[in-house]
């Protein structure tokens, strides 16, 4: 029942991206931290890599069935600092806590007056990126920009580029934090313009340190907006980071996100991504597993409807020996959603006792939606145990027919099946409090947009 | 109760079933016997309202009302029960949350008040008691990993939650010990009464012992080739169905 994408053949126009040149040429002078030599050389170098690689287009191999064509058509401005918009505030007081410190950027920028950032433990350290870099950025050299390849992937190096602010986050060695820490990204998404930012996250865990991080993106109004963040994670021997992702972003946003990790010996990175808004979302996952015994699973779940587009794209490489990583991505696509997987598990010749698997289960509401799967193996060691499976149908007609049976309306029926669905995906995320906060938001999504499947 | 009128059925283009005549008046209990493949669950089926079980001719009125055309849901909220021979385990959906779904729509379709959480767990629980189930059966996903004879228990139990007006068990004895037969029986029997029947599809005799039939009829090739009374079910366990005319 696999269903496979039309690749339409269309070449970016080069306006989109030079107007995106001309903005970092306009800036560069004013960005946070422009006095800094190797943050403009950074910047600089990004801004060239975009120029020789340009946007992606279909014809990008990494770019095969997810198109950008709205990032193309869209002419993007500066967002504009509102202080103190009802916008934010609303948006901000419909979101459970989930953390019990929370950093707030708003179009990209911190914004200290909806940050709730007071009584941080002990070993816990959590910035603005933008005010360290006014502050000439004490230990940001060889931290920031370290893990993330702009010559690589074009969104990275857009984001490198113009990038003015995020939020740093650092736990000192040893230290485990034991309540959770959110980010939340919030855009403002004006009528009269659309706005892009590219926000920057950085953490680092030092040994043995752990932390559950929970990174929400949100939008507070319909229109588009283009939010590009790239996180940096860097992960000391036997360090662990559980970092849940919410992507609930607005209904024509384009949320391109890019995550790089590096795991060493020991440490464990879990990553989990809900995601739930935006006409185009892209989660691209990077994780490098560099010390032996390392351990990440980049697990998500997706629900898409109407014309949205859902990209999961997640390279995990094991660079180091007896390394574990899991990849469980679980989808329900209603209406003309499309989907996307792709998983890459590339194993090092050094990388020997690997054990990787990647899994991508898609529901298909309708006989318009569609999931790509794409899953590779690049094994260069000989003792390795890898294996990658992926399933795509609809809701299970026995199955519904016992509900229904039961007097359970077919509506209802549905709901129960695809919560059950996500379940398993859910067990994932370790902490039981943030489980239940994911699967309430996948029923709130379910109550919204699920009807009349 | 229930009348079948001329009732014929197609699954997958091909008719199973060429016409049944059948009446269960209320408070009566009937038994359909046949052999495999004579589309005793297929009749089931239809009357549940199974998608791809396409009715081609005649008419199932269930108290005086034709219910072929309803939904699954609203048979079921009417009153109408079948007891699967095949329970469907559904992976990641507690029993609980099956149970507590099932009943409160069926109230609600009914125009009854929902039960809370407290309300359902005290009546459930007094019920998986006189069946003899553990209650940590509440939390497990419904059906899965449970053995042939769990699962027909778990039935009966569905069964005497949702208090059916018309109960239909195909082959619910199949698969029990002799002990678990009569507890089903018994749950079967605590729910014979004035205002409902039953119609019991079973291909044993030692079923009939405990949950006595006011009639016994023989569905083979698609048709009711023969009714009678309790007598008939030993007859056939004797003789077998070769004795029967055989369908046309
Ligand atoms: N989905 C289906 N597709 C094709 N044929 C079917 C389907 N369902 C039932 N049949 C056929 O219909 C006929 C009747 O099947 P049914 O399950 O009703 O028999 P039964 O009397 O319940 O048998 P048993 O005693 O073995 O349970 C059989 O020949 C069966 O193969
Ligand atoms: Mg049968």
């Amino acid at each position: 029942m696999a269903r496979t994408a039309q690749t339409s053949r269309v070449t970016a126009p080069a306006p989109a991206l030079a107007a995106q040149l001309a903005r970092y040429a306009g800036l560069k002078d004013r960005l946070a931290g422009a006095g800094l030599p190797w943050l403009r050389d950074l910047r600089e170098a990004a801004a060239q890599a975009l120029a020789a690689n340009g946007l992606p287009t279909p014809r990008t191999e990494a770019w095969r069935f997810t198109n950008l064509r709205p990032l193309h058509d869209l002419s993007f401005a500066e967002p504009v600092a509102l202080v103190g918009s009802e916008a934010e505030r609303a948006a901000l007081a419909l979101l459970p806590a989930l953390g019990r410190w929370r950093a707030v950027l708003v179009d990209g920028r911190f914004r200290a007056d909806l940050s709730e950032l007071d009584g941080l433990p002990e070993g816990l350290a959590v910035q603005p990126l933008a005010s360290a870099l006014h502050a000439g950025a004490a230990g940001l050299d060889g931290l920031l920009g370290t893990l993330a390849r702009p010559d690589q992937e074009p969104m990275a190096a857009l984001n490198t580029a113009l990038m003015e602010d995020g939020v740093i986050v650092r736990v000192a060695p040893g230290v485990k934090v034991a309540e959770r820490l959110e980010v939340v990204s919030i855009a403002s998404a004006p009528a009269e313009r659309a706005i892009a930012f590219h926000p920057r996250l950085l953490v680092t865990l030092g040994a043995d340190a752990s932390l559950i991080l929970v990174d929400t993106a949100l939008g507070a109004g319909a229109a588009a907006y283009l939010n590009n963040p790239v996180a940096e994670v860097d992960l000391a021997p036997g360090a662990s980071l559980d970092h849940v992702r919410v992507q609930d972003e607005g209904p024509a946003a384009l949320h391109l996100a890019t995550v790089y990790a590096r795991v060493a010996e020991r440490a464990r990175y879990e990553s989990f991504t809900l995601s739930l808004g935006a006409r185009l979302a892209r989660n691209e996952v990077h994780v490098t597993l560099a010390g032996a015994d390392g351990d990440c699973s980049v697990h998500g779940a997706y629900l898409a409807h109407g014309q949205r587009h859902i990209d999961n794209t997640s390279i995990i490489r094991h660079a180091a020996p007896a390394c574990r990583s899991r990849q469980v991505y679980k989808g329900v696509l209603k209406d003309q959603s499309h989907g996307v997987f792709q998983g890459k598990i590339e194993v090092d010749q050094i990388a020997q006792k690997t054990d990787g698997y990647q899994m991508n289960q898609a529901i298909l509401l309708s006989p318009e939606a569609e999931v790509n799967s794409k899953p590779q193996l690049e094994i260069y060691a000989d003792d390795v145990k890898c294996s990658h499976g992926a399933t795509v149908g609809e809701l299970d007609e026995a199955q519904l027919f016992y509900l229904r049976s039961r007097g359970v309306p077919a509506e209802e029926a549905r709901a129960i099946l695809v919560q059950a669905f996500f379940g398993d995906a859910l067990e994932q995320v370790p902490d039981e409090g943030l489980r239940e906060a994911l699967s309430a938001l996948i029923a709130g999504w379910w109550e919204r947009e699920g009807g009349a499947g | 109760m229930l009348e079948i009128k001329g009732l014929k059925a197609k699954v997958e283009g091909k008719e199973i079933l060429h016409g049944i005549d059948l009446a269960v008046p209320a408070g009566e209990v009937h038994a359909i016997m046949g052999p495999n493949g004579s589309g005793k669950s297929t009749l089931g089926y239809v009357l549940a309202g199974r998608e791809g079980y396409e009715v081609t001719d005649g008419q199932a009125l269930f108290k005086g009302r034709d219910i072929l055309a309803l939904e699954p849901e609203e048979r079921a909220a009417a009153g109408l029960f079948l007891a699967f021979q095949y329970p469907v385990e559904l992976p990641g959906v507690t029993n609980a949350t099956f149970l507590k779904s099932a009943l409160n729509a069926v109230r609600k379709a009914r125009g009854e008040g929902e039960l809370d959480a407290m309300q359902f767990l005290k009546r459930v629980r007094g019920i998986m008691k006189s069946l003899g189930m553990a209650e940590d059966m509440l939390k497990r996903g419904v059906n899965v990993g449970f053995s042939g004879g769990e699962k027909k228990r778990n039935e009966i139990l569905q069964m005497a939650v949702l208090e059916p007006r018309l109960a239909v068990l195909d082959e619910t004895d199949s698969g029990l010990d002799i002990d678990a037969m009569r507890i089903v029986a018994d749950g079967v029997n605590a729910l014979r009464g004035p205002g409902r029947a039953m119609l019991v599809i079973t291909h044993y005799q030692r079923l009939l012992d405990y949950i006595v039939p006011d009639r016994v009829h023989v569905l083979m090739g698609g048709r009711i080739v023969r009714s009678g009374g309790p007598e008939l079910a030993r007859e056939l366990e004797q003789k077998g169905y070769g004795s029967l005319p055989a369908a046309a």
